[in-house]
């Protein structure tokens, strides 16, 4: 009997590539001998054009990298750029990034879930958890002024105060969302099918995973217990008290059960951190970094020409090099910002957990069924935008 | 400081002639190493250091300085909770330096996006072919000499209106 390679074009125009993802996959029959990813299709050199804008003018390019949490992104950034000019940002400014980001951890694994059930045939998953993240988007919304692009971070802390009622909102998400998560348990956890379909799928051991450079929930899924907001703590984390889960087959199935572990801890950090809220400033005082206040903008000249030096000529950042790294729903999201001196970084660097994450995927698919390949995909939860960048 | 870094005395101990500069800013230690000693170096940071973790490899162009490029690794311990950087100084005219896929997977696509932005060759490479770019792109974007409007088009001078 005669056998034959056959080679398969999947993407970049395909449903469960989550985006514009190419993959050259060859076939032996159905089983996959090897994996080409080809990437690059949504690339629009973000780190050339920050290196061509100031400091403060990068800030909504970071929104469009995984542009499923951009107030992440905007987090890893300003982090960076604080931690260059060697700032500290108001108690108020730095509970609130805590609560957004980790509403952004939800918003982003919402996605996940959603995409990644429907991708292997669970289909009410998919519209109850987009149901759950309008909510986000909503409070997002309110707060920043737009539902995907949010551009609310500042360098030295917000672009401006919460809304009346914010407290209110984010408190009927952690009221609600435990009770929504049970839902998705309900559906998936001990479903026949879904069990089929991720049980033994996808397995990376923990060498392999780290060999390969992956992060975050796919890292902690292969039963590596390691997340850099308890470990390596960046923006307050270590204040908080929250469980790191940790798989123990390193196949799909623990990384769904991690991640829906993830959500619940994410629920209750920011349950803390609403009731570490206090009034205060949103800003630093610092006044060759930050925004003066509007008031001050309108009513006086001063005010008014800090303001227009601010927002054209941006600021000066001493010279050096830093790397910030911050646990992003994805994995780890790294900003390497270096300065030399002048209002616009020299270089600045982003390391994307996707793009890392995707890397592995010949070696955590080869062998199995083509089929078996889309839910790999839905497991390592990668976003274009990020990888391409 | 960092001279009293558990890594940096270690790395001080073993690769003194290749070791250029050690320094400690906002609490982060980065080496400099001559690039002939770095897969050395990465290896000791590696396996007797436990740094295990290869987050990235990156590289800087600081055009106008000799030598003009800088490779740049950030290395995490996962078991130690502790992160490094190791930076290797790269000429243009031999603008090559020695692969890290040996010791890590996540070398090769990382090293593969500085091959295709920066143009900074890496030996004994399994697959060093463009990644971001379309594999008939001439240039490499991300160098200073580049311009950010792309070849042969009319720089942007803002908006007209």
């Amino acid at each position: 009997m005669s056998t034959e390679i056959m080679t398969l074009n999947m993407g970049p125009q395909h449903p469960s590539t989550h985006g514009v993802l190419r993959l050259v996959v060859e076939l032996d029959g159905e089983v996959i001998q090897k994996i080409t990813p080809h990437i690059g299709y949504l690339h629009r050199g973000v780190e050339k054009l920050s290196e061509h804008r100031t400091y403060h003018q990068t800030i909504p390019l970071t929104d469009r990298l995984d542009y499923l949490a951009p107030m992440s992104n905007n987090l890893g950034y300003v982090l960076a750029v604080e931690k260059l000019l060697g700032i500290e940002i108001p108690e108020r400014a730095k509970t609130v990034r805590i609560i957004m980001s980790e509403l952004t951890r939800l918003k982003s694994h919402l996605v996940w879930i959603a995409c990644h059930a429907l991708d292997i045939g669970a289909m009410t998953v998919f519209l109850y958890a987009f149901r759950e993240r309008e909510k986000v988007m909503d409070i997002y919304e309110k707060v920043s002024g737009a539902r995907m692009t949010s551009n609310y971070y500042r360098v030295g802390g917000l672009s401006r105060e919460l809304y009346d009622g914010f407290e209110r909102d984010v408190k009927d998400v952690v009221d609600t969302f435990p009770g929504c998560f049970d839902t998705y348990e309900g559906l998936l956890t001990k479903n026949t099918i879904w069990l089929q379909r991720t049980v033994g799928n996808g397995v990376i051991s923990a060498e392999d995973a780290i060999n390969y450079g992956i992060s975050g929930p796919a890292l902690r899924g292969s039963g590596v217990d390691f997340d850099l907001r308890r470990d390596i703590p960046y923006s307050g984390y270590e204040e908080y008290d929250f469980k790191v889960p940790v798989g123990e087959n390193c196949d799909t199935f623990d990384r769904y059960k991690c991640r829906l572990v993830e959500m619940r801890e994410a629920v209750k950090i920011i349950d803390q951190a609403l009731k570490k809220l206090k009034p205060g400033p949103v800003l630093a005082d610092a006044p060759q970094v930050c925004y003066p206040p509007k008031e001050s903008v309108y009513n006086s000249i001063e005010g008014l020409i800090h303001h227009f030096k601010i927002a054209s000529e941006g600021f000066p950042v001493p010279e050096g090099e830093v790397y910030q790294g911050i646990e992003a729903p994805k994995g780890e999201l790294g900003y390497y910002v270096v300065s030399d001196g002048s209002n616009r970084p020299y270089r600045m660097r982003i390391r994307p957990p996707s793009f890392v994450n995707l890397s592995a995927i010949e070696k955590m698919a080869k062998g199995s069924m083509l089929a078996d390949l889309v839910a790999v995909i839905g497991t390592l939860d990668i976003v274009l935008g990020e990888i391409d960048r | 400081m960092a001279e009293n870094n558990r890594a940096v005395v270690k790395l001080k101990e073993r690769f003194a002639d290749a070791l250029l500069e050690t320094k400690e800013f906002r609490g982060e230690v980065t080496v400099t190493v001559k690039k002939e000693k770095v897969l050395e170096v990465l290896k000791c940071l590696k396996e007797d250091l436990k740094y295990d973790f290869l987050v990235d490899v990156t590289a800087v162009d600081y055009l106008g300085q000799e030598p003009r490029f800088m490779v740049v690794y950030q290395l995490t311990s996962i078991p130690n909770k502790d992160k490094i950087r190791v930076k290797a100084p790269v000429t243009e005219e031999d603008c090559f330096i020695d692969s890290a896929t040996a010791l890590w997977n996540s070398a090769d696509w990382l090293e593969r996006e500085v091959y295709d932005l920066m143009g900074i060759k890496f030996v004994n490479h399994p697959n060093l072919v463009r990644i971001l770019m379309t594999d008939d792109w001439v240039g490499h974007p991300l160098r200073k000499d580049y311009p950010v409007q792309g070849p042969d088009r009319e720089p942007y001078k803002g908006r007209l209106s």
